[in-house]
Formats: structure tokens, C-alpha cells, sequence
């Protein structure tokens, strides 16, 4: 203890002097953060500009940027595909009774965009944008909420001129002058405090509200169903069946490859498209055939033409997926590894219909 | 006692969910076998006879079967995906004050991160004189308190700013969750890095791949945050942060940033997402507040609630709920059963903590007749929870957080209740 005392003394002094609060001497524990560790996880960005990377992207290349990592959920013009959030338009809409709040009709600061897409997006693939591309992207969404021409350029230098229109409709929680005096009532009314009680909503008639006993009486039903002579006959048969026998370790392996993947694709009992289409009995099935689901053009001509997805078509695509399939709407890179691909598939082939 | 099922006409599926729930064998058969003596008790029930499981059965221990109900949901049109949405606690069916780990409700923005606890780091830099990592090992060598609090999330009720919507209380106010924390005050690990004297304000960071993060002022961080690593005694669970978060008690909950990696000093707030686009409260004249931080007082009476009809019929009933507040402790807490015409102040059993959660009950004779409950918490700074008009009078229809408003169950004379809104 005394040896870290002496170590720390002047700061611990300076920092007495200035703030009582850390009156207290250090213990010593924990290592110095390395300056190269710092610039890894410190990311963030400010509205004073504090955090931004040099680097610039044009409205062009983020439309381009985009269309291929975030349009399949935000929709191309930031209008967004079902639930998800929708990124422009909204001006002037605050105050009515159904406000849009997107980037320009509510965001205050740009710095906000460029944080977030940094840090967050897209979607099951954060941290893989480079700054470039994240200036590209910040630009194009500025250009979609009419806030720049199709000629701007977005970067570390002119970020700061750029003023969001919403940006002086702020405040600081203000509860404690507009809400607390009125709410703080030191008599209030015990006894015959209303006349008459009409009741004026009824939650029932939206009907909006999840079945909560239904789906738990099944599904405790289902837990205490399967009969246990049932699963030991069924067992060694699907043993015997499955001939080539698939390395466990393969299919682990893959498994854990296929977390990337589930932000956007359902396998398994009761799978169903989502982001993605859903991904039971992949090989051989036709590619871009799952109905109901609006694929891009490129699956859908694989669809007309009958094609089917193989161990090899689909370990390629995986490994490339915009250069074997143009157009997808699928957001991911590909894998790096081929063997990773081997992986993937081993663990999706166990998934049927 | 046999007069207990006179005027009872539950709906087949609440009468279900009633027998279930309260695990009684058949009402209709008991009430028929009474005269010849229940066979609950006549007949030898296989537990009294046969042997039960041993030891080591389960070495992590699970309720018992006819407990499968009680679980955590979500309601699936309110968000996009799972992976980054939010369900709910079942209030109905807790009891004390303690929410138990498993039914604490989750809030994820890129699904739970599973973190080695060996690879887990803290970094600490920014505006210090020394920026340190700390591995779990440093952490536990700090002095560490333990603290029940709350955990509500801003959007709790969101979904009722414009009327009744939800017919449950788990879903109009199971964003919340109380438990014990174990961790190490902030303060502590701020001194070890030395804060600069311009070091104002903290950006605690998580590590999941949503990289949440909120500024919080130097003033919070020294009084009673806490970086917790025990919920209830054990680990925390990987969906509420494991290996560990912070804790700002009585503050909402989106700031009580799970997997935390990084606590970054700075000299004023960063603006980020989740306090510009959300967790801002939009006003009836289109200007927003921000930084809205303290949780208000709230209430709600968690059974009889729709979820959790009366299925006794009239007669002797205890009526129950959860009070709490981000500004202190719920010395009081008033209950209507006429919707608000006549109120009587609730009996409160449990310790009364500092932003903790609060269990009160009102024990009476039930007429048979129709009610329409409500509860209005008064919290320790003299603040009374305000009913819904009162607080959209103020702040318009387009709000979704921070919606504290009284609450009201219209019950049946069946006992079924429903959520509405009253004048």
C-alpha cells in the first residue's frame, strides 16, 4: 500500500486540492491503458467535433455504400422496411399528432449519425465500416432528408458547418419547475373526491394484448408431452440414418459461425423469414425460392430458372456473396475461411422441413 | 368456505388459468367431493408415497412445473426483431420485493453478448491522470457494497400514452425489476484513475455489438453509482450484463449500461443515440426535453389485475402491488376500489429502501360488485403520483417515456379484470 502511495502522491495531492470528492488515495490496482488499447475501443464522437477520424465520403458513393449494408431494413431512401427505423422525412411533423422523428426531422447533432453507424451498424456487422464509408453513408443520409445537393462531400473538416434543423427544439429536463411543484399535494383528497366515474377506454377493444395463457398452457403440455419410450425408439434410428456421419465438432464449429447470420435468418422448428429468408433443408432447394419472400432480382432469375442451392454454389456464395450473387440485398461480407463455409453448411444441413 | 364459489362465473379460460395457477385440483369436482370429504386428503397422493428426486438433481435448482406460467414475455409487434427489442416482467405473479434473476425482464439492442470472463477488461480514460485497465480479478479487490434497487426502463407504459392499449400489468408495467446489487462504487475506480478537474461528465460504454453508451454527470457518478458484478448473490446473467454493469439507481434504465467495457471522463455530454433520437420527451408543441434522467414515483396493483383475475368470488380478498420512486422511498401508498372517489391508504410490508421497489397491500371484503382500482404512490419528497390526464396536460400526447400516470383496472362481477381509462 505505502509503495503506491508514494508512487501516486503528487497527483493525488493535486487532485486533493481541486476536488474533495477524490480525497481518498488510489490503491494501485489495475494496469496503465496503452495508447494503441485506447484508440481501439475509444471511438466516440462528439458534437464539438471531438472524436472524428479524417476522412471523407461523397453523397455517390454512400447512396452505393448504402443500398448494399443498409437498405434491406432502412429501405433506399431511409423510408424503412417494416418496423425499423425509419431515417428521413418527418420535417415539420413534431407537433402534430402522429410526429415522424428521423435524422432530420429530430436529431440535433450529426455527430450523432456518424457515432452511431460507427459503433452500431449495420446490423449483425458492427465495427466492420471504415471511416470513409461511414462519412459516405452520414452524407447520403443528409442528402435523403434534403439537407445537402447530390454533389456534397462530407468530411472531418467541414462536418462542423453542418447545423441540424432541429437542433435549438432542446431543452433540459425541466420537471422540477413544470411538473414536481403541481404534483406535490400535502392534503390530498381522501373522501368523496369525485361525483360521478365514467369509464372512457377500454384496452379490449384494441385487443392488441399478446396471448399469455394459451401459449403457456401449450407449451407446458409440450414440455411434459413427448413420452419417454417414444425418444429412446426414436433415437437410434435416426443414428442408423444419418450414413456419413458429420464431424460434431464441425457442426459446433458451425453453429457458432451461424450467430452472424441470425440477426437476419431463422433455422429450425417454426423458422420464418425475417430480414432474411429462412434457411431449413438449404440444399436442394431452389435458390431464391421461399414463397412470400421479396428477394432481389438476381435470386429471383435463379428462381425462374430453376436452380438449386448445392454444397458447392452455396459455399461459394457464402465465401462471396456480392460477387457471386449482384445485387443481394444481403448484408454480409462473406466468410474468409473456405473451410468455415464447410462449417456453416454442415450445421444449416441438419435443419429440414 | 363452501359459499366461496357461490357467483363465480369466470370464462373458461380464466377459470384455467386460476386452477392452475393456484395448483388446486378441479373446483367443480372439489366442491361435489365436499360432502364426502375431499379427496385431496382421503386419497394417498403419489408424493406421500413414493420417492421423490435426490440431491443433485438439479445442481442449479428450478421452479417447481406447475410454475411454468410465470415467465418473461414480449409483445411481438412492438419492435422489429428480437435481437434488439424488449419483454416483460410477470408482476402478476411476484409477490415481496425482489424480482427473481430469471423473470427480470430484457432489454437488448444486438441480443445478449456472451463474454468470457477471463477476456473481460474496464478501461477508464479520457479526462485522467492515469488511464488504467481493470480485469474482473482488480475489481474484486475493491471495497464492494451491496444496494437493492430498481431497474425501470423510460419506456415502461410507453405504449399507453394515448389510451389503454395492454390488457396486463406485465406488459403496461413489466419494464422493471428490483434486485440486490453487489459491485464497487464508481467513485472508487474514478480515484483510482484520478479525474481531471475538468472532468465533468462519463460515457459508459458496452460491450455488445450496439456499443451502448450514455452520458451521465460526474455529480451521479460520484454518489451512488455502482460497477456490479452479483444480482441476488450470484453472477449477473448474461442478459443483464454479465460479467458486469453499471447501476445508477433511480435513473432509467437505458443509462445502467450492461457488459460495460469503458468509462470514458470528458468535459461535457457526448449527445449519443440513445439520449438524442431516443429517450428524449418529445411535448405537445414539438420541442423535447432531454437528459430526463430520475424515474418519477409510479405504482401498480398487480393482482387483481387482467392477468391475474379474482377467481374466489366475494368475500375476504387482499389486494397487491409495487410502489417506487428515482427520488427516495414510498412511505405511502393509497388504493381506490371505486375508481377514485374514495381512496384508503394501503398496509406496506417489506423494507422500505432507497429507490427500491416497495410491496403494498389493501386487505377487504369484496362485494361481488364491480370495482375500478387504482393506486397512487406518494413518494419521500412529498411528490404523489399524478393521474394520466394530469401528466398529458402538461406534456402532450406525443411523449413515450417517463409515463408514471395512476393506473386503472375495471373487475367484473365475475372478477375478470380489464385495463381502462376513467374520467
Amino acid at each position: 500500500m505505502s509503495k503506491f502511495l508514494k508512487g501516486f502522491a503528487p497527483i493525488g495531492a493535486a487532485v486533493l486540492l481541486a476536488t474533495p470528492a477524490f480525497a481518498q488515495d488510489a490503491l494501485g490496482l489495475g494496469r496503465a491503458a496503452l495508447p494503441d488499447e485506447i484508440a481501439a475501443w475509444d471511438t466516440d464522437v462528439r458534437p464539438d467535433g471531438l472524436g472524428l477520424p479524417v476522412g471523407s465520403g461523397d453523397v455517390f458513393t454512400g447512396e452505393e455504400v448504402y443500398v448494399e449494408k443498409c437498405a434491406a431494413c432502412h429501405g433506399d431512401f431511409g423510408e424503412a422496411v417494416g418496423r425499423w427505423p425509419v431515417l428521413a422525412g418527418g420535417h415539420g411533423s413534431l407537433s402534430d399528432d402522429d410526429p415522424v422523428k428521423t435524422i432530420g426531422s429530430y436529431w440535433p447533432y450529426l455527430s450523432t449519425v456518424y457515432d452511431y453507424v460507427n459503433r452500431a451498424m449495420p446490423f449483425g456487422a458492427a465495427r466492420t465500416l471504415e471511416p470513409d464509408e461511414v462519412y459516405a453513408i452520414t452524407a447520403y443520409l443528409l442528402y435523403v432528408n434534403d439537407l445537402v445537393e447530390d454533389d456534397f462531400t462530407l468530411s472531418n473538416e467541414n462536418f462542423l458547418d453542418v447545423v441540424m434543423p432541429n437542433a435549438d427544439n432542446f431543452h433540459m429536463d425541466d420537471r422540477a419547475e413544470t411538473e414536481l411543484p403541481e404534483f406535490s399535494v400535502a392534503d390530498i383528497c381522501m373522501e368523496n373526491c369525485k361525483d360521478s366515474v365514467e369509464i372512457t377506454m377500454h384496452a379490449s377493444v384494441l385487443d392488441v394484448t399478446p396471448d399469455t395463457e394459451e401459449t403457456a398452457d401449450e407449451e407446458a403440455v409440450a414440455v411434459e408431452e413427448p413420452a419417454a419410450e417414444e425418444v429412446a425408439e426414436a433415437e437410434p434410428e435416426v443414428a442408423e440414418e444419418a450414413a456419413p456421419a458429420v464431424d460434431p465438432a464441425l457442426i459446433a464449429e458451425g453453429e457458432g459461425l451461424f450467430r452472424q447470420c441470425k440477426s437476419c435468418h431463422e433455422v429450425g422448428d417454426g423458422a420464418r423469414g425475417r430480414t432474411g429468408p429462412h434457411l431449413n433443408s438449404i440444399i436442394g432447394r431452389t435458390i431464391g425460392g421461399v414463397e412470400g419472400f421479396r428477394y432481389s432480382r438476381g435470386f429471383a432469375e435463379a428462381a425462374d430458372a430453376g436452380e438449386v442451392w448445392t454444397n458447392e454454389n452455396l459455399a461459394a456464395f457464402l465465401m462471396d456473396p456480392r460477387g457471386t450473387m449482384r445485387g443481394t440485398k444481403m448484408s454480409f461480407r462473406g466468410l474468409r475461411d473456405p473451410a468455415d463455409a464447410d462449417a456453416l453448411i454442415a450445421y444449416l444441413n441438419q435443419f429440414e422441413e | 368456505m363452501s359459499d366461496i364459489f357461490k357467483g363465480m362465473k369466470p370464462s373458461r379460460r380464466n377459470f384455467l388459468r386460476g386452477a392452475a395457477a393456484s395448483g388446486a385440483a378441479l373446483v367443480g369436482g372439489a366442491t361435489v367431493a365436499r360432502a364426502e370429504g375431499d379427496p385431496a386428503i382421503l386419497e394417498t397422493q403419489p408424493w406421500s408415497q413414493f420417492l421423490g428426486p435426490g440431491v443433485d438433481e438439479a445442481p442449479y435448482g428450478m421452479p417447481s412445473k406447475f410454475e411454468a406460467h410465470v415467465r418473461r414475455q414480449n409483445v411481438p409487434w412492438l419492435t422489429a426483431d428480437p435481437i434488439s427489442s424488449i419483454n416483460f416482467t410477470p408482476l402478476h405473479e411476484l409477490d415481496g420485493i425482489i424480482t427473481p434473476n430469471g423473470l427480470c425482464f430484457e432489454r437488448h439492442h444486438a441480443g445478449v453478448a456472451e463474454i468470457d470472463p477471463g477476456e473481460y477488461r474496464l478501461m477508464i480514460n479520457g479526462l485522467v491522470d492515469r488511464p488504467l485497465v481493470f480485469t474482473m480479478e482488480d475489481l474484486m479487490r475493491f471495497p464492494r457494497e451491496n444496494h437493492v434497487y430498481f431497474l425501470e426502463c423510460a419506456a415502461n407504459s410507453g405504449m399507453e400514452w394515448a389510451g389503454a392499449q395492454l390488457n396486463g400489468c406485465q406488459f403496461t408495467h413489466g419494464m422493471i425489476h428490483n434486485v440486490q446489487y453487489t459491485g464497487v462504487p464508481l467513485r472508487l475506480l474514478l480515484q483510482e484513475a484520478g479525474v481531471k478537474t475538468t472532468g465533468k461528465w462519463l460515457l459508459p460504454e458496452g460491450a455488445d455489438a450496439s456499443g451502448m453508451t450514455r452520458s451521465i454527470p460526474m455529480e451521479k457518478a460520484l454518489d451512488d453509482c455502482l460497477v456490479a458484478f452479483k444480482m441476488n448473490g450470484e453472477a449477473l446473467r448474461p442478459e443483464q450484463g454479465y460479467p458486469v454493469r453499471l447501476v445508477v439507481p433511480g435513473w432509467e434504465g437505458n443509462m445502467w449500461v450492461k457488459w460495460l467495457r469503458r468509462i470514458e471522463v470528458g468535459d461535457q455530454p457526448w449527445h449519443h443515440r440513445e439520449e438524442t433520437s431516443k429517450y428524449t420527451d418529445l411535448l405537445g408543441n414539438g420541442q423535447a426535453r432531454r437528459f430526463t434522467w430520475e424515474m418519477d414515483a409510479k405504482s401498480v396493483i398487480t393482482s387483481p389485475s387482467p392477468q391475474k383475475p379474482i377467481t374466489h368470488g366475494p368475500g375476504p380478498m387482499v389486494l397487491t402491488g409495487v410502489a417506487w420512486s428515482g427520488r427516495g422511498t414510498i412511505p405511502r401508498v393509497d388504493v381506490t376500489i371505486d375508481g377514485g372517489a374514495n381512496w384508503h391508504q394501503a398496509r406496506m410490508s417489506g423494507p422500505s429502501m432507497d429507490k427500491s421497489m416497495h410491496r403494498f397491500y389493501f386487505d377487504f371484503e369484496w362485494d361481488g360488485k364491480p370495482m375500478l382500482l387504482q393506486s397512487r404512490a406518494h413518494d419521500s419528497t412529498g411528490y404523489v403520483q399524478p393521474t394520466k390526464d394530469q401528466l398529458r396536460a402538461v406534456r402532450g400526447e406525443n411523449s413515450i417515456y417517463h409515463n408514471n400516470g395512476i393506473q386503472t383496472w375495471a373487475v367484473n362481477e365475475q372478477g375478470v379484470a380489464e385495463n381502462v381509462e376513467i374520467s
